[in-house]
């Protein structure tokens, strides 16, 4: 196929570590092949070179946290034919979201001595709170064997195998023992996303929910199981309030906490 | 063009976003500056009120091309905090971890995003039409780093296995055997990359600098050490914050560090090799004298050799401790929550990362101080194009902007670090 009738892949960065769009560099064994089918066009993080829109696949990292990249979004939106959001930033606002629950003013001081200079919007959001997304693609960071899947997937027209089940079914799977059963050790793994590959448990600790909620996921029974391991209620506050802390049923889940507190 | 403007919109192959803005007054640099416009994301912030356990996982998230670094000085510095001993195994461990990181993040950038401006290419991709042997080394060298760090983390971004006190869970001897048949072939190809590294033009700059780096006795420094410099300087950690201050400047989202007496410092591989040649093995001192550099480097061009030399002495590191390793009996030492501070400094790929954390009795943090590694080379790279690009000044734009570039890169400068980077602008009047 001749180079010019490759479809046209960007990587666009909001808010964020860097990690998720890292995942395609960390494709070692598959980089190559994948660019045999796609063009990179726009990716600063790998190439000074650009190429101009439209679009055919553009993947968004990192969250809404500035006037300036909400304009930006529209922008990328209007040149994109499909758009996917890769990681905990991009379809949820990230562990920046933190500053939601605070008056970011006083955060701005915090950090910088001259607060004036800094440009920041109150609450670090979703790319979907401000333009249709077509699929998000979950995990602080994501797993690069799905984001292969994902790409390719829309390249062929098909849907992407990417399960919504819980991490609680990866460890079945996997031949993990419960840790929270048979150790008593918190853990997220029954309301949390799969993708990870049940990872923490296989090494002994609880799920921290990295891959934010499961599809319908029970966060209240949840709460009352970690009650019953003896997390305090501003433990289970913080426990729903890290990487996925302003996605719905988590940030639901840990006001509701929060509030028995006062 | 006595006095000119030039603009880049859009600094690439770092990690971040920012620009650079150069004015050229009568032929003179009047000004540089170095813009990040990484939208700030306040982790000092919310850090606190969170506990001293999740300081790890959550700083991680601050950069995901070194978390072990994030990691590694989050520990650190919580169990200095703490009074924690950590057992030797799990030193070890750490130390191993931080190989992994090293070559990944080195590989990287060495092949992906540094490489390509010597050779004359826009990225390695396209670089790999020409050079697919040299490309398919590169990758598969940086896969070997992330192995490692997979291995013993879970995962390569990100790891989960860090905890303070040591780790969730240690591997046994037998889960290192294919790792290390890897590793094998990685010090192979990483003295090959310092071969190949060291056949690349440079352009002749050298520049006196103050060097920062851990040094430690026995060892070349990772995780320990005291913060010392070629100028005199030999400190505690907790003394950092006596030596070194962070401005902020109106037009940067990351800090400026400087010294107290105001004065640039440059940190990262050639600040480590400069002060610590003589600790790296016989091995990766003569790879390093075949490249054709003397014990000091004065050459930021050249760190692209420096960063080669590094990945073949983290390759022969890793190989030593996997095969020294005795499993520990415990993952981890135990901890107990106390009022205390502590203070964490450790080499991540890109210099040194300083930590401090303030805890009240229950180990909840009452405040967070993070200085990564590109806030404290900001004001050197501002230096750099100073004194660099008046020698440059006739070449066409096109070459001009990509040798500023280039200079940048040579500190492979995180910017999702250093805002707690780059679109290149060059204004002449």
């Amino acid at each position: 196929m001749p180079a010019k009738r490759k479809p046209k892949l960007a990587v666009w960065k909001f808010a964020s570590c860097d990690g998720c769009q890292l995942s395609l560099l960390d494709c070692e064994d598959e980089l190559l092949a994948v660019t045999d089918k796609v063009a990179i066009a726009y990716f600063p993080e790998a190439s000074r070179a650009s190429v101009k829109g439209p679009y055919q696949i553009s993947l968004v990292e990192g969250s809404i946290t500035t006037r300036h990249d909400a304009e930006r979004i529209q922008k990328i939106r209007k040149v994109s034919k499909l758009l996917i959001t890769i990681g905990a930033c991009a379809t949820s606002g990230g562990i920046q979201a933190l500053r939601n629950f605070k008056d970011v003013k006083e955060f701005v001081s915090l950090v910088y001595a001259s607060p004036q200079y800094i440009e920041t919007l109150d609450k670090s959001t979703s790319i979907a709170s401000h333009v249709p997304v077509d699929y998000e693609l979950h995990g602080c960071p994501i797993n690069k064997m799905q984001l292969l899947e994902v790409i390719s997937a829309y390249l062929y027209g098909r849907k992407p195998n990417v399960p919504p089940h819980s991490v609680c079914i990866d460890c079945k799977q996997r031949g993990t023992v419960c840790v929270m059963v048979a150790q008593g050790i918190p853990c997220l793994g029954p309301v949390t996303h799969t993708g990870c590959g049940a990872i923490c448990p296989s090494y002994n600790r609880g799920c921290y929910g990295c891959y934010g909620p499961m599809e319908t996921p029970n966060t209240a029974s949840l709460s009352a199981w970690l009650n019953r391991l003896g997390v305090k209620e501003e433990g289970i506050v913080r426990a729903f309030r890290s990487f996925y802390a302003y996605s719905e049923p988590f940030r639901k889940e840990s006001e509701l906490h929060e509030k028995q507190d006062d | 063009m006595k006095n000119k403007t030039i603009k880049v919109a859009c600094l690439s192959r770092v990690e971040g976003e920012g620009a650079l803005s150069v004015k050229i007054k009568d032929n003179k640099v009047v000004d540089v500056k170095l813009k990040i416009f990484e939208p700030p994301r306040f982790f000092e912030a919310f850090l606190r009120g969170r506990a001293y356990s999740e300081a790890p996982d959550i700083t991680a998230r601050i950069c995901g091309i070194c978390p072990v670094a994030y990691q590694m000085s989050a520990v650190h510095a919580m169990e200095d905090a703490l009074g924690v001993t950590i057992s030797s195994q799990v030193r070890a461990l750490r130390r191993l971890m931080y190989c992994g990181e090293w070559i990944e993040s080195h590989a990287l950038h060495v092949y992906m995003l540094h490489a390509p401006d010597f050779l004359g290419y826009p990225d390695a991709i396209q670089m790999a039409k020409d050079h697919a042997p040299i490309v398919k080394r590169g990758l598969q060298l940086k896969k070997a780093g992330n192995e490692i760090v997979t291995l013993l983390g879970g995962r390569e971004i990100h790891p989960i296995n860090v905890r303070v006190g040591g780790f969730y869970k240690t591997p046994t001897k037998q889960e290192f055997a294919p790792l290390a048949e890897k590793l094998k072939w990685a010090r192979d190809a990483a003295l090959e990359t310092v071969r190949w590294t060291s056949t690349l033009t440079f352009p002749d700059f050298e520049q006196d600098y103050e060097f920062v780096a851990l040094r430690h006795p026995d060892e070349y420094a990772f995780n320990e050490g005291r913060i010392v410099s070629n100028r005199g300087m030999d400190i505690p950690l907790c003394e950092y914050e006596n030596h070194f201050t962070e401005e902020h400047v109106q037009h940067s989202n990351a800090l400026h560090s400087k010294t107290k007496e105001g004065g640039a410092y440059f940190v990262g591989p050639l600040a480590r090799y400069n002060l610590n040649f003589d600790k790296l093995p016989a091995p990766a001192q003569e790879a390093a004298q075949a490249a054709g550099l003397s014990a000091v480097c004065r050459n930021p061009f050249k760190s692209i050799i420096v960063r080669s030399v590094e990945t073949l002495y983290a390759c022969d590191e890793a190989l030593r401790i996997i095969n020294e390793y005795e499993r520990p009996e415990e993952p981890s030492s135990p901890v107990q929550p106390r009022a205390s501070t502590g203070y964490g400094c450790t080499e991540a790929p890109r210099g040194i990362l300083y930590h401090r954390y303030q805890l009240d009795g229950n180990g909840s943090i009452l405040s967070a101080k993070i200085v990564p590694p590109t806030s404290q080379n900001q004001k050197t790279i501002e230096n750099d194009l100073l004194n660099f690009i008046p020698k440059y000044l006739d070449i066409p734009e096109e070459k001009l902007v990509l040798s500023c570039e280039q200079a940048i890169r040579n500190y492979d400068p995180c910017i999702s670090c250093a805002t707690h980077f780059l679109k290149l602008h060059i204004e002449r009047e």
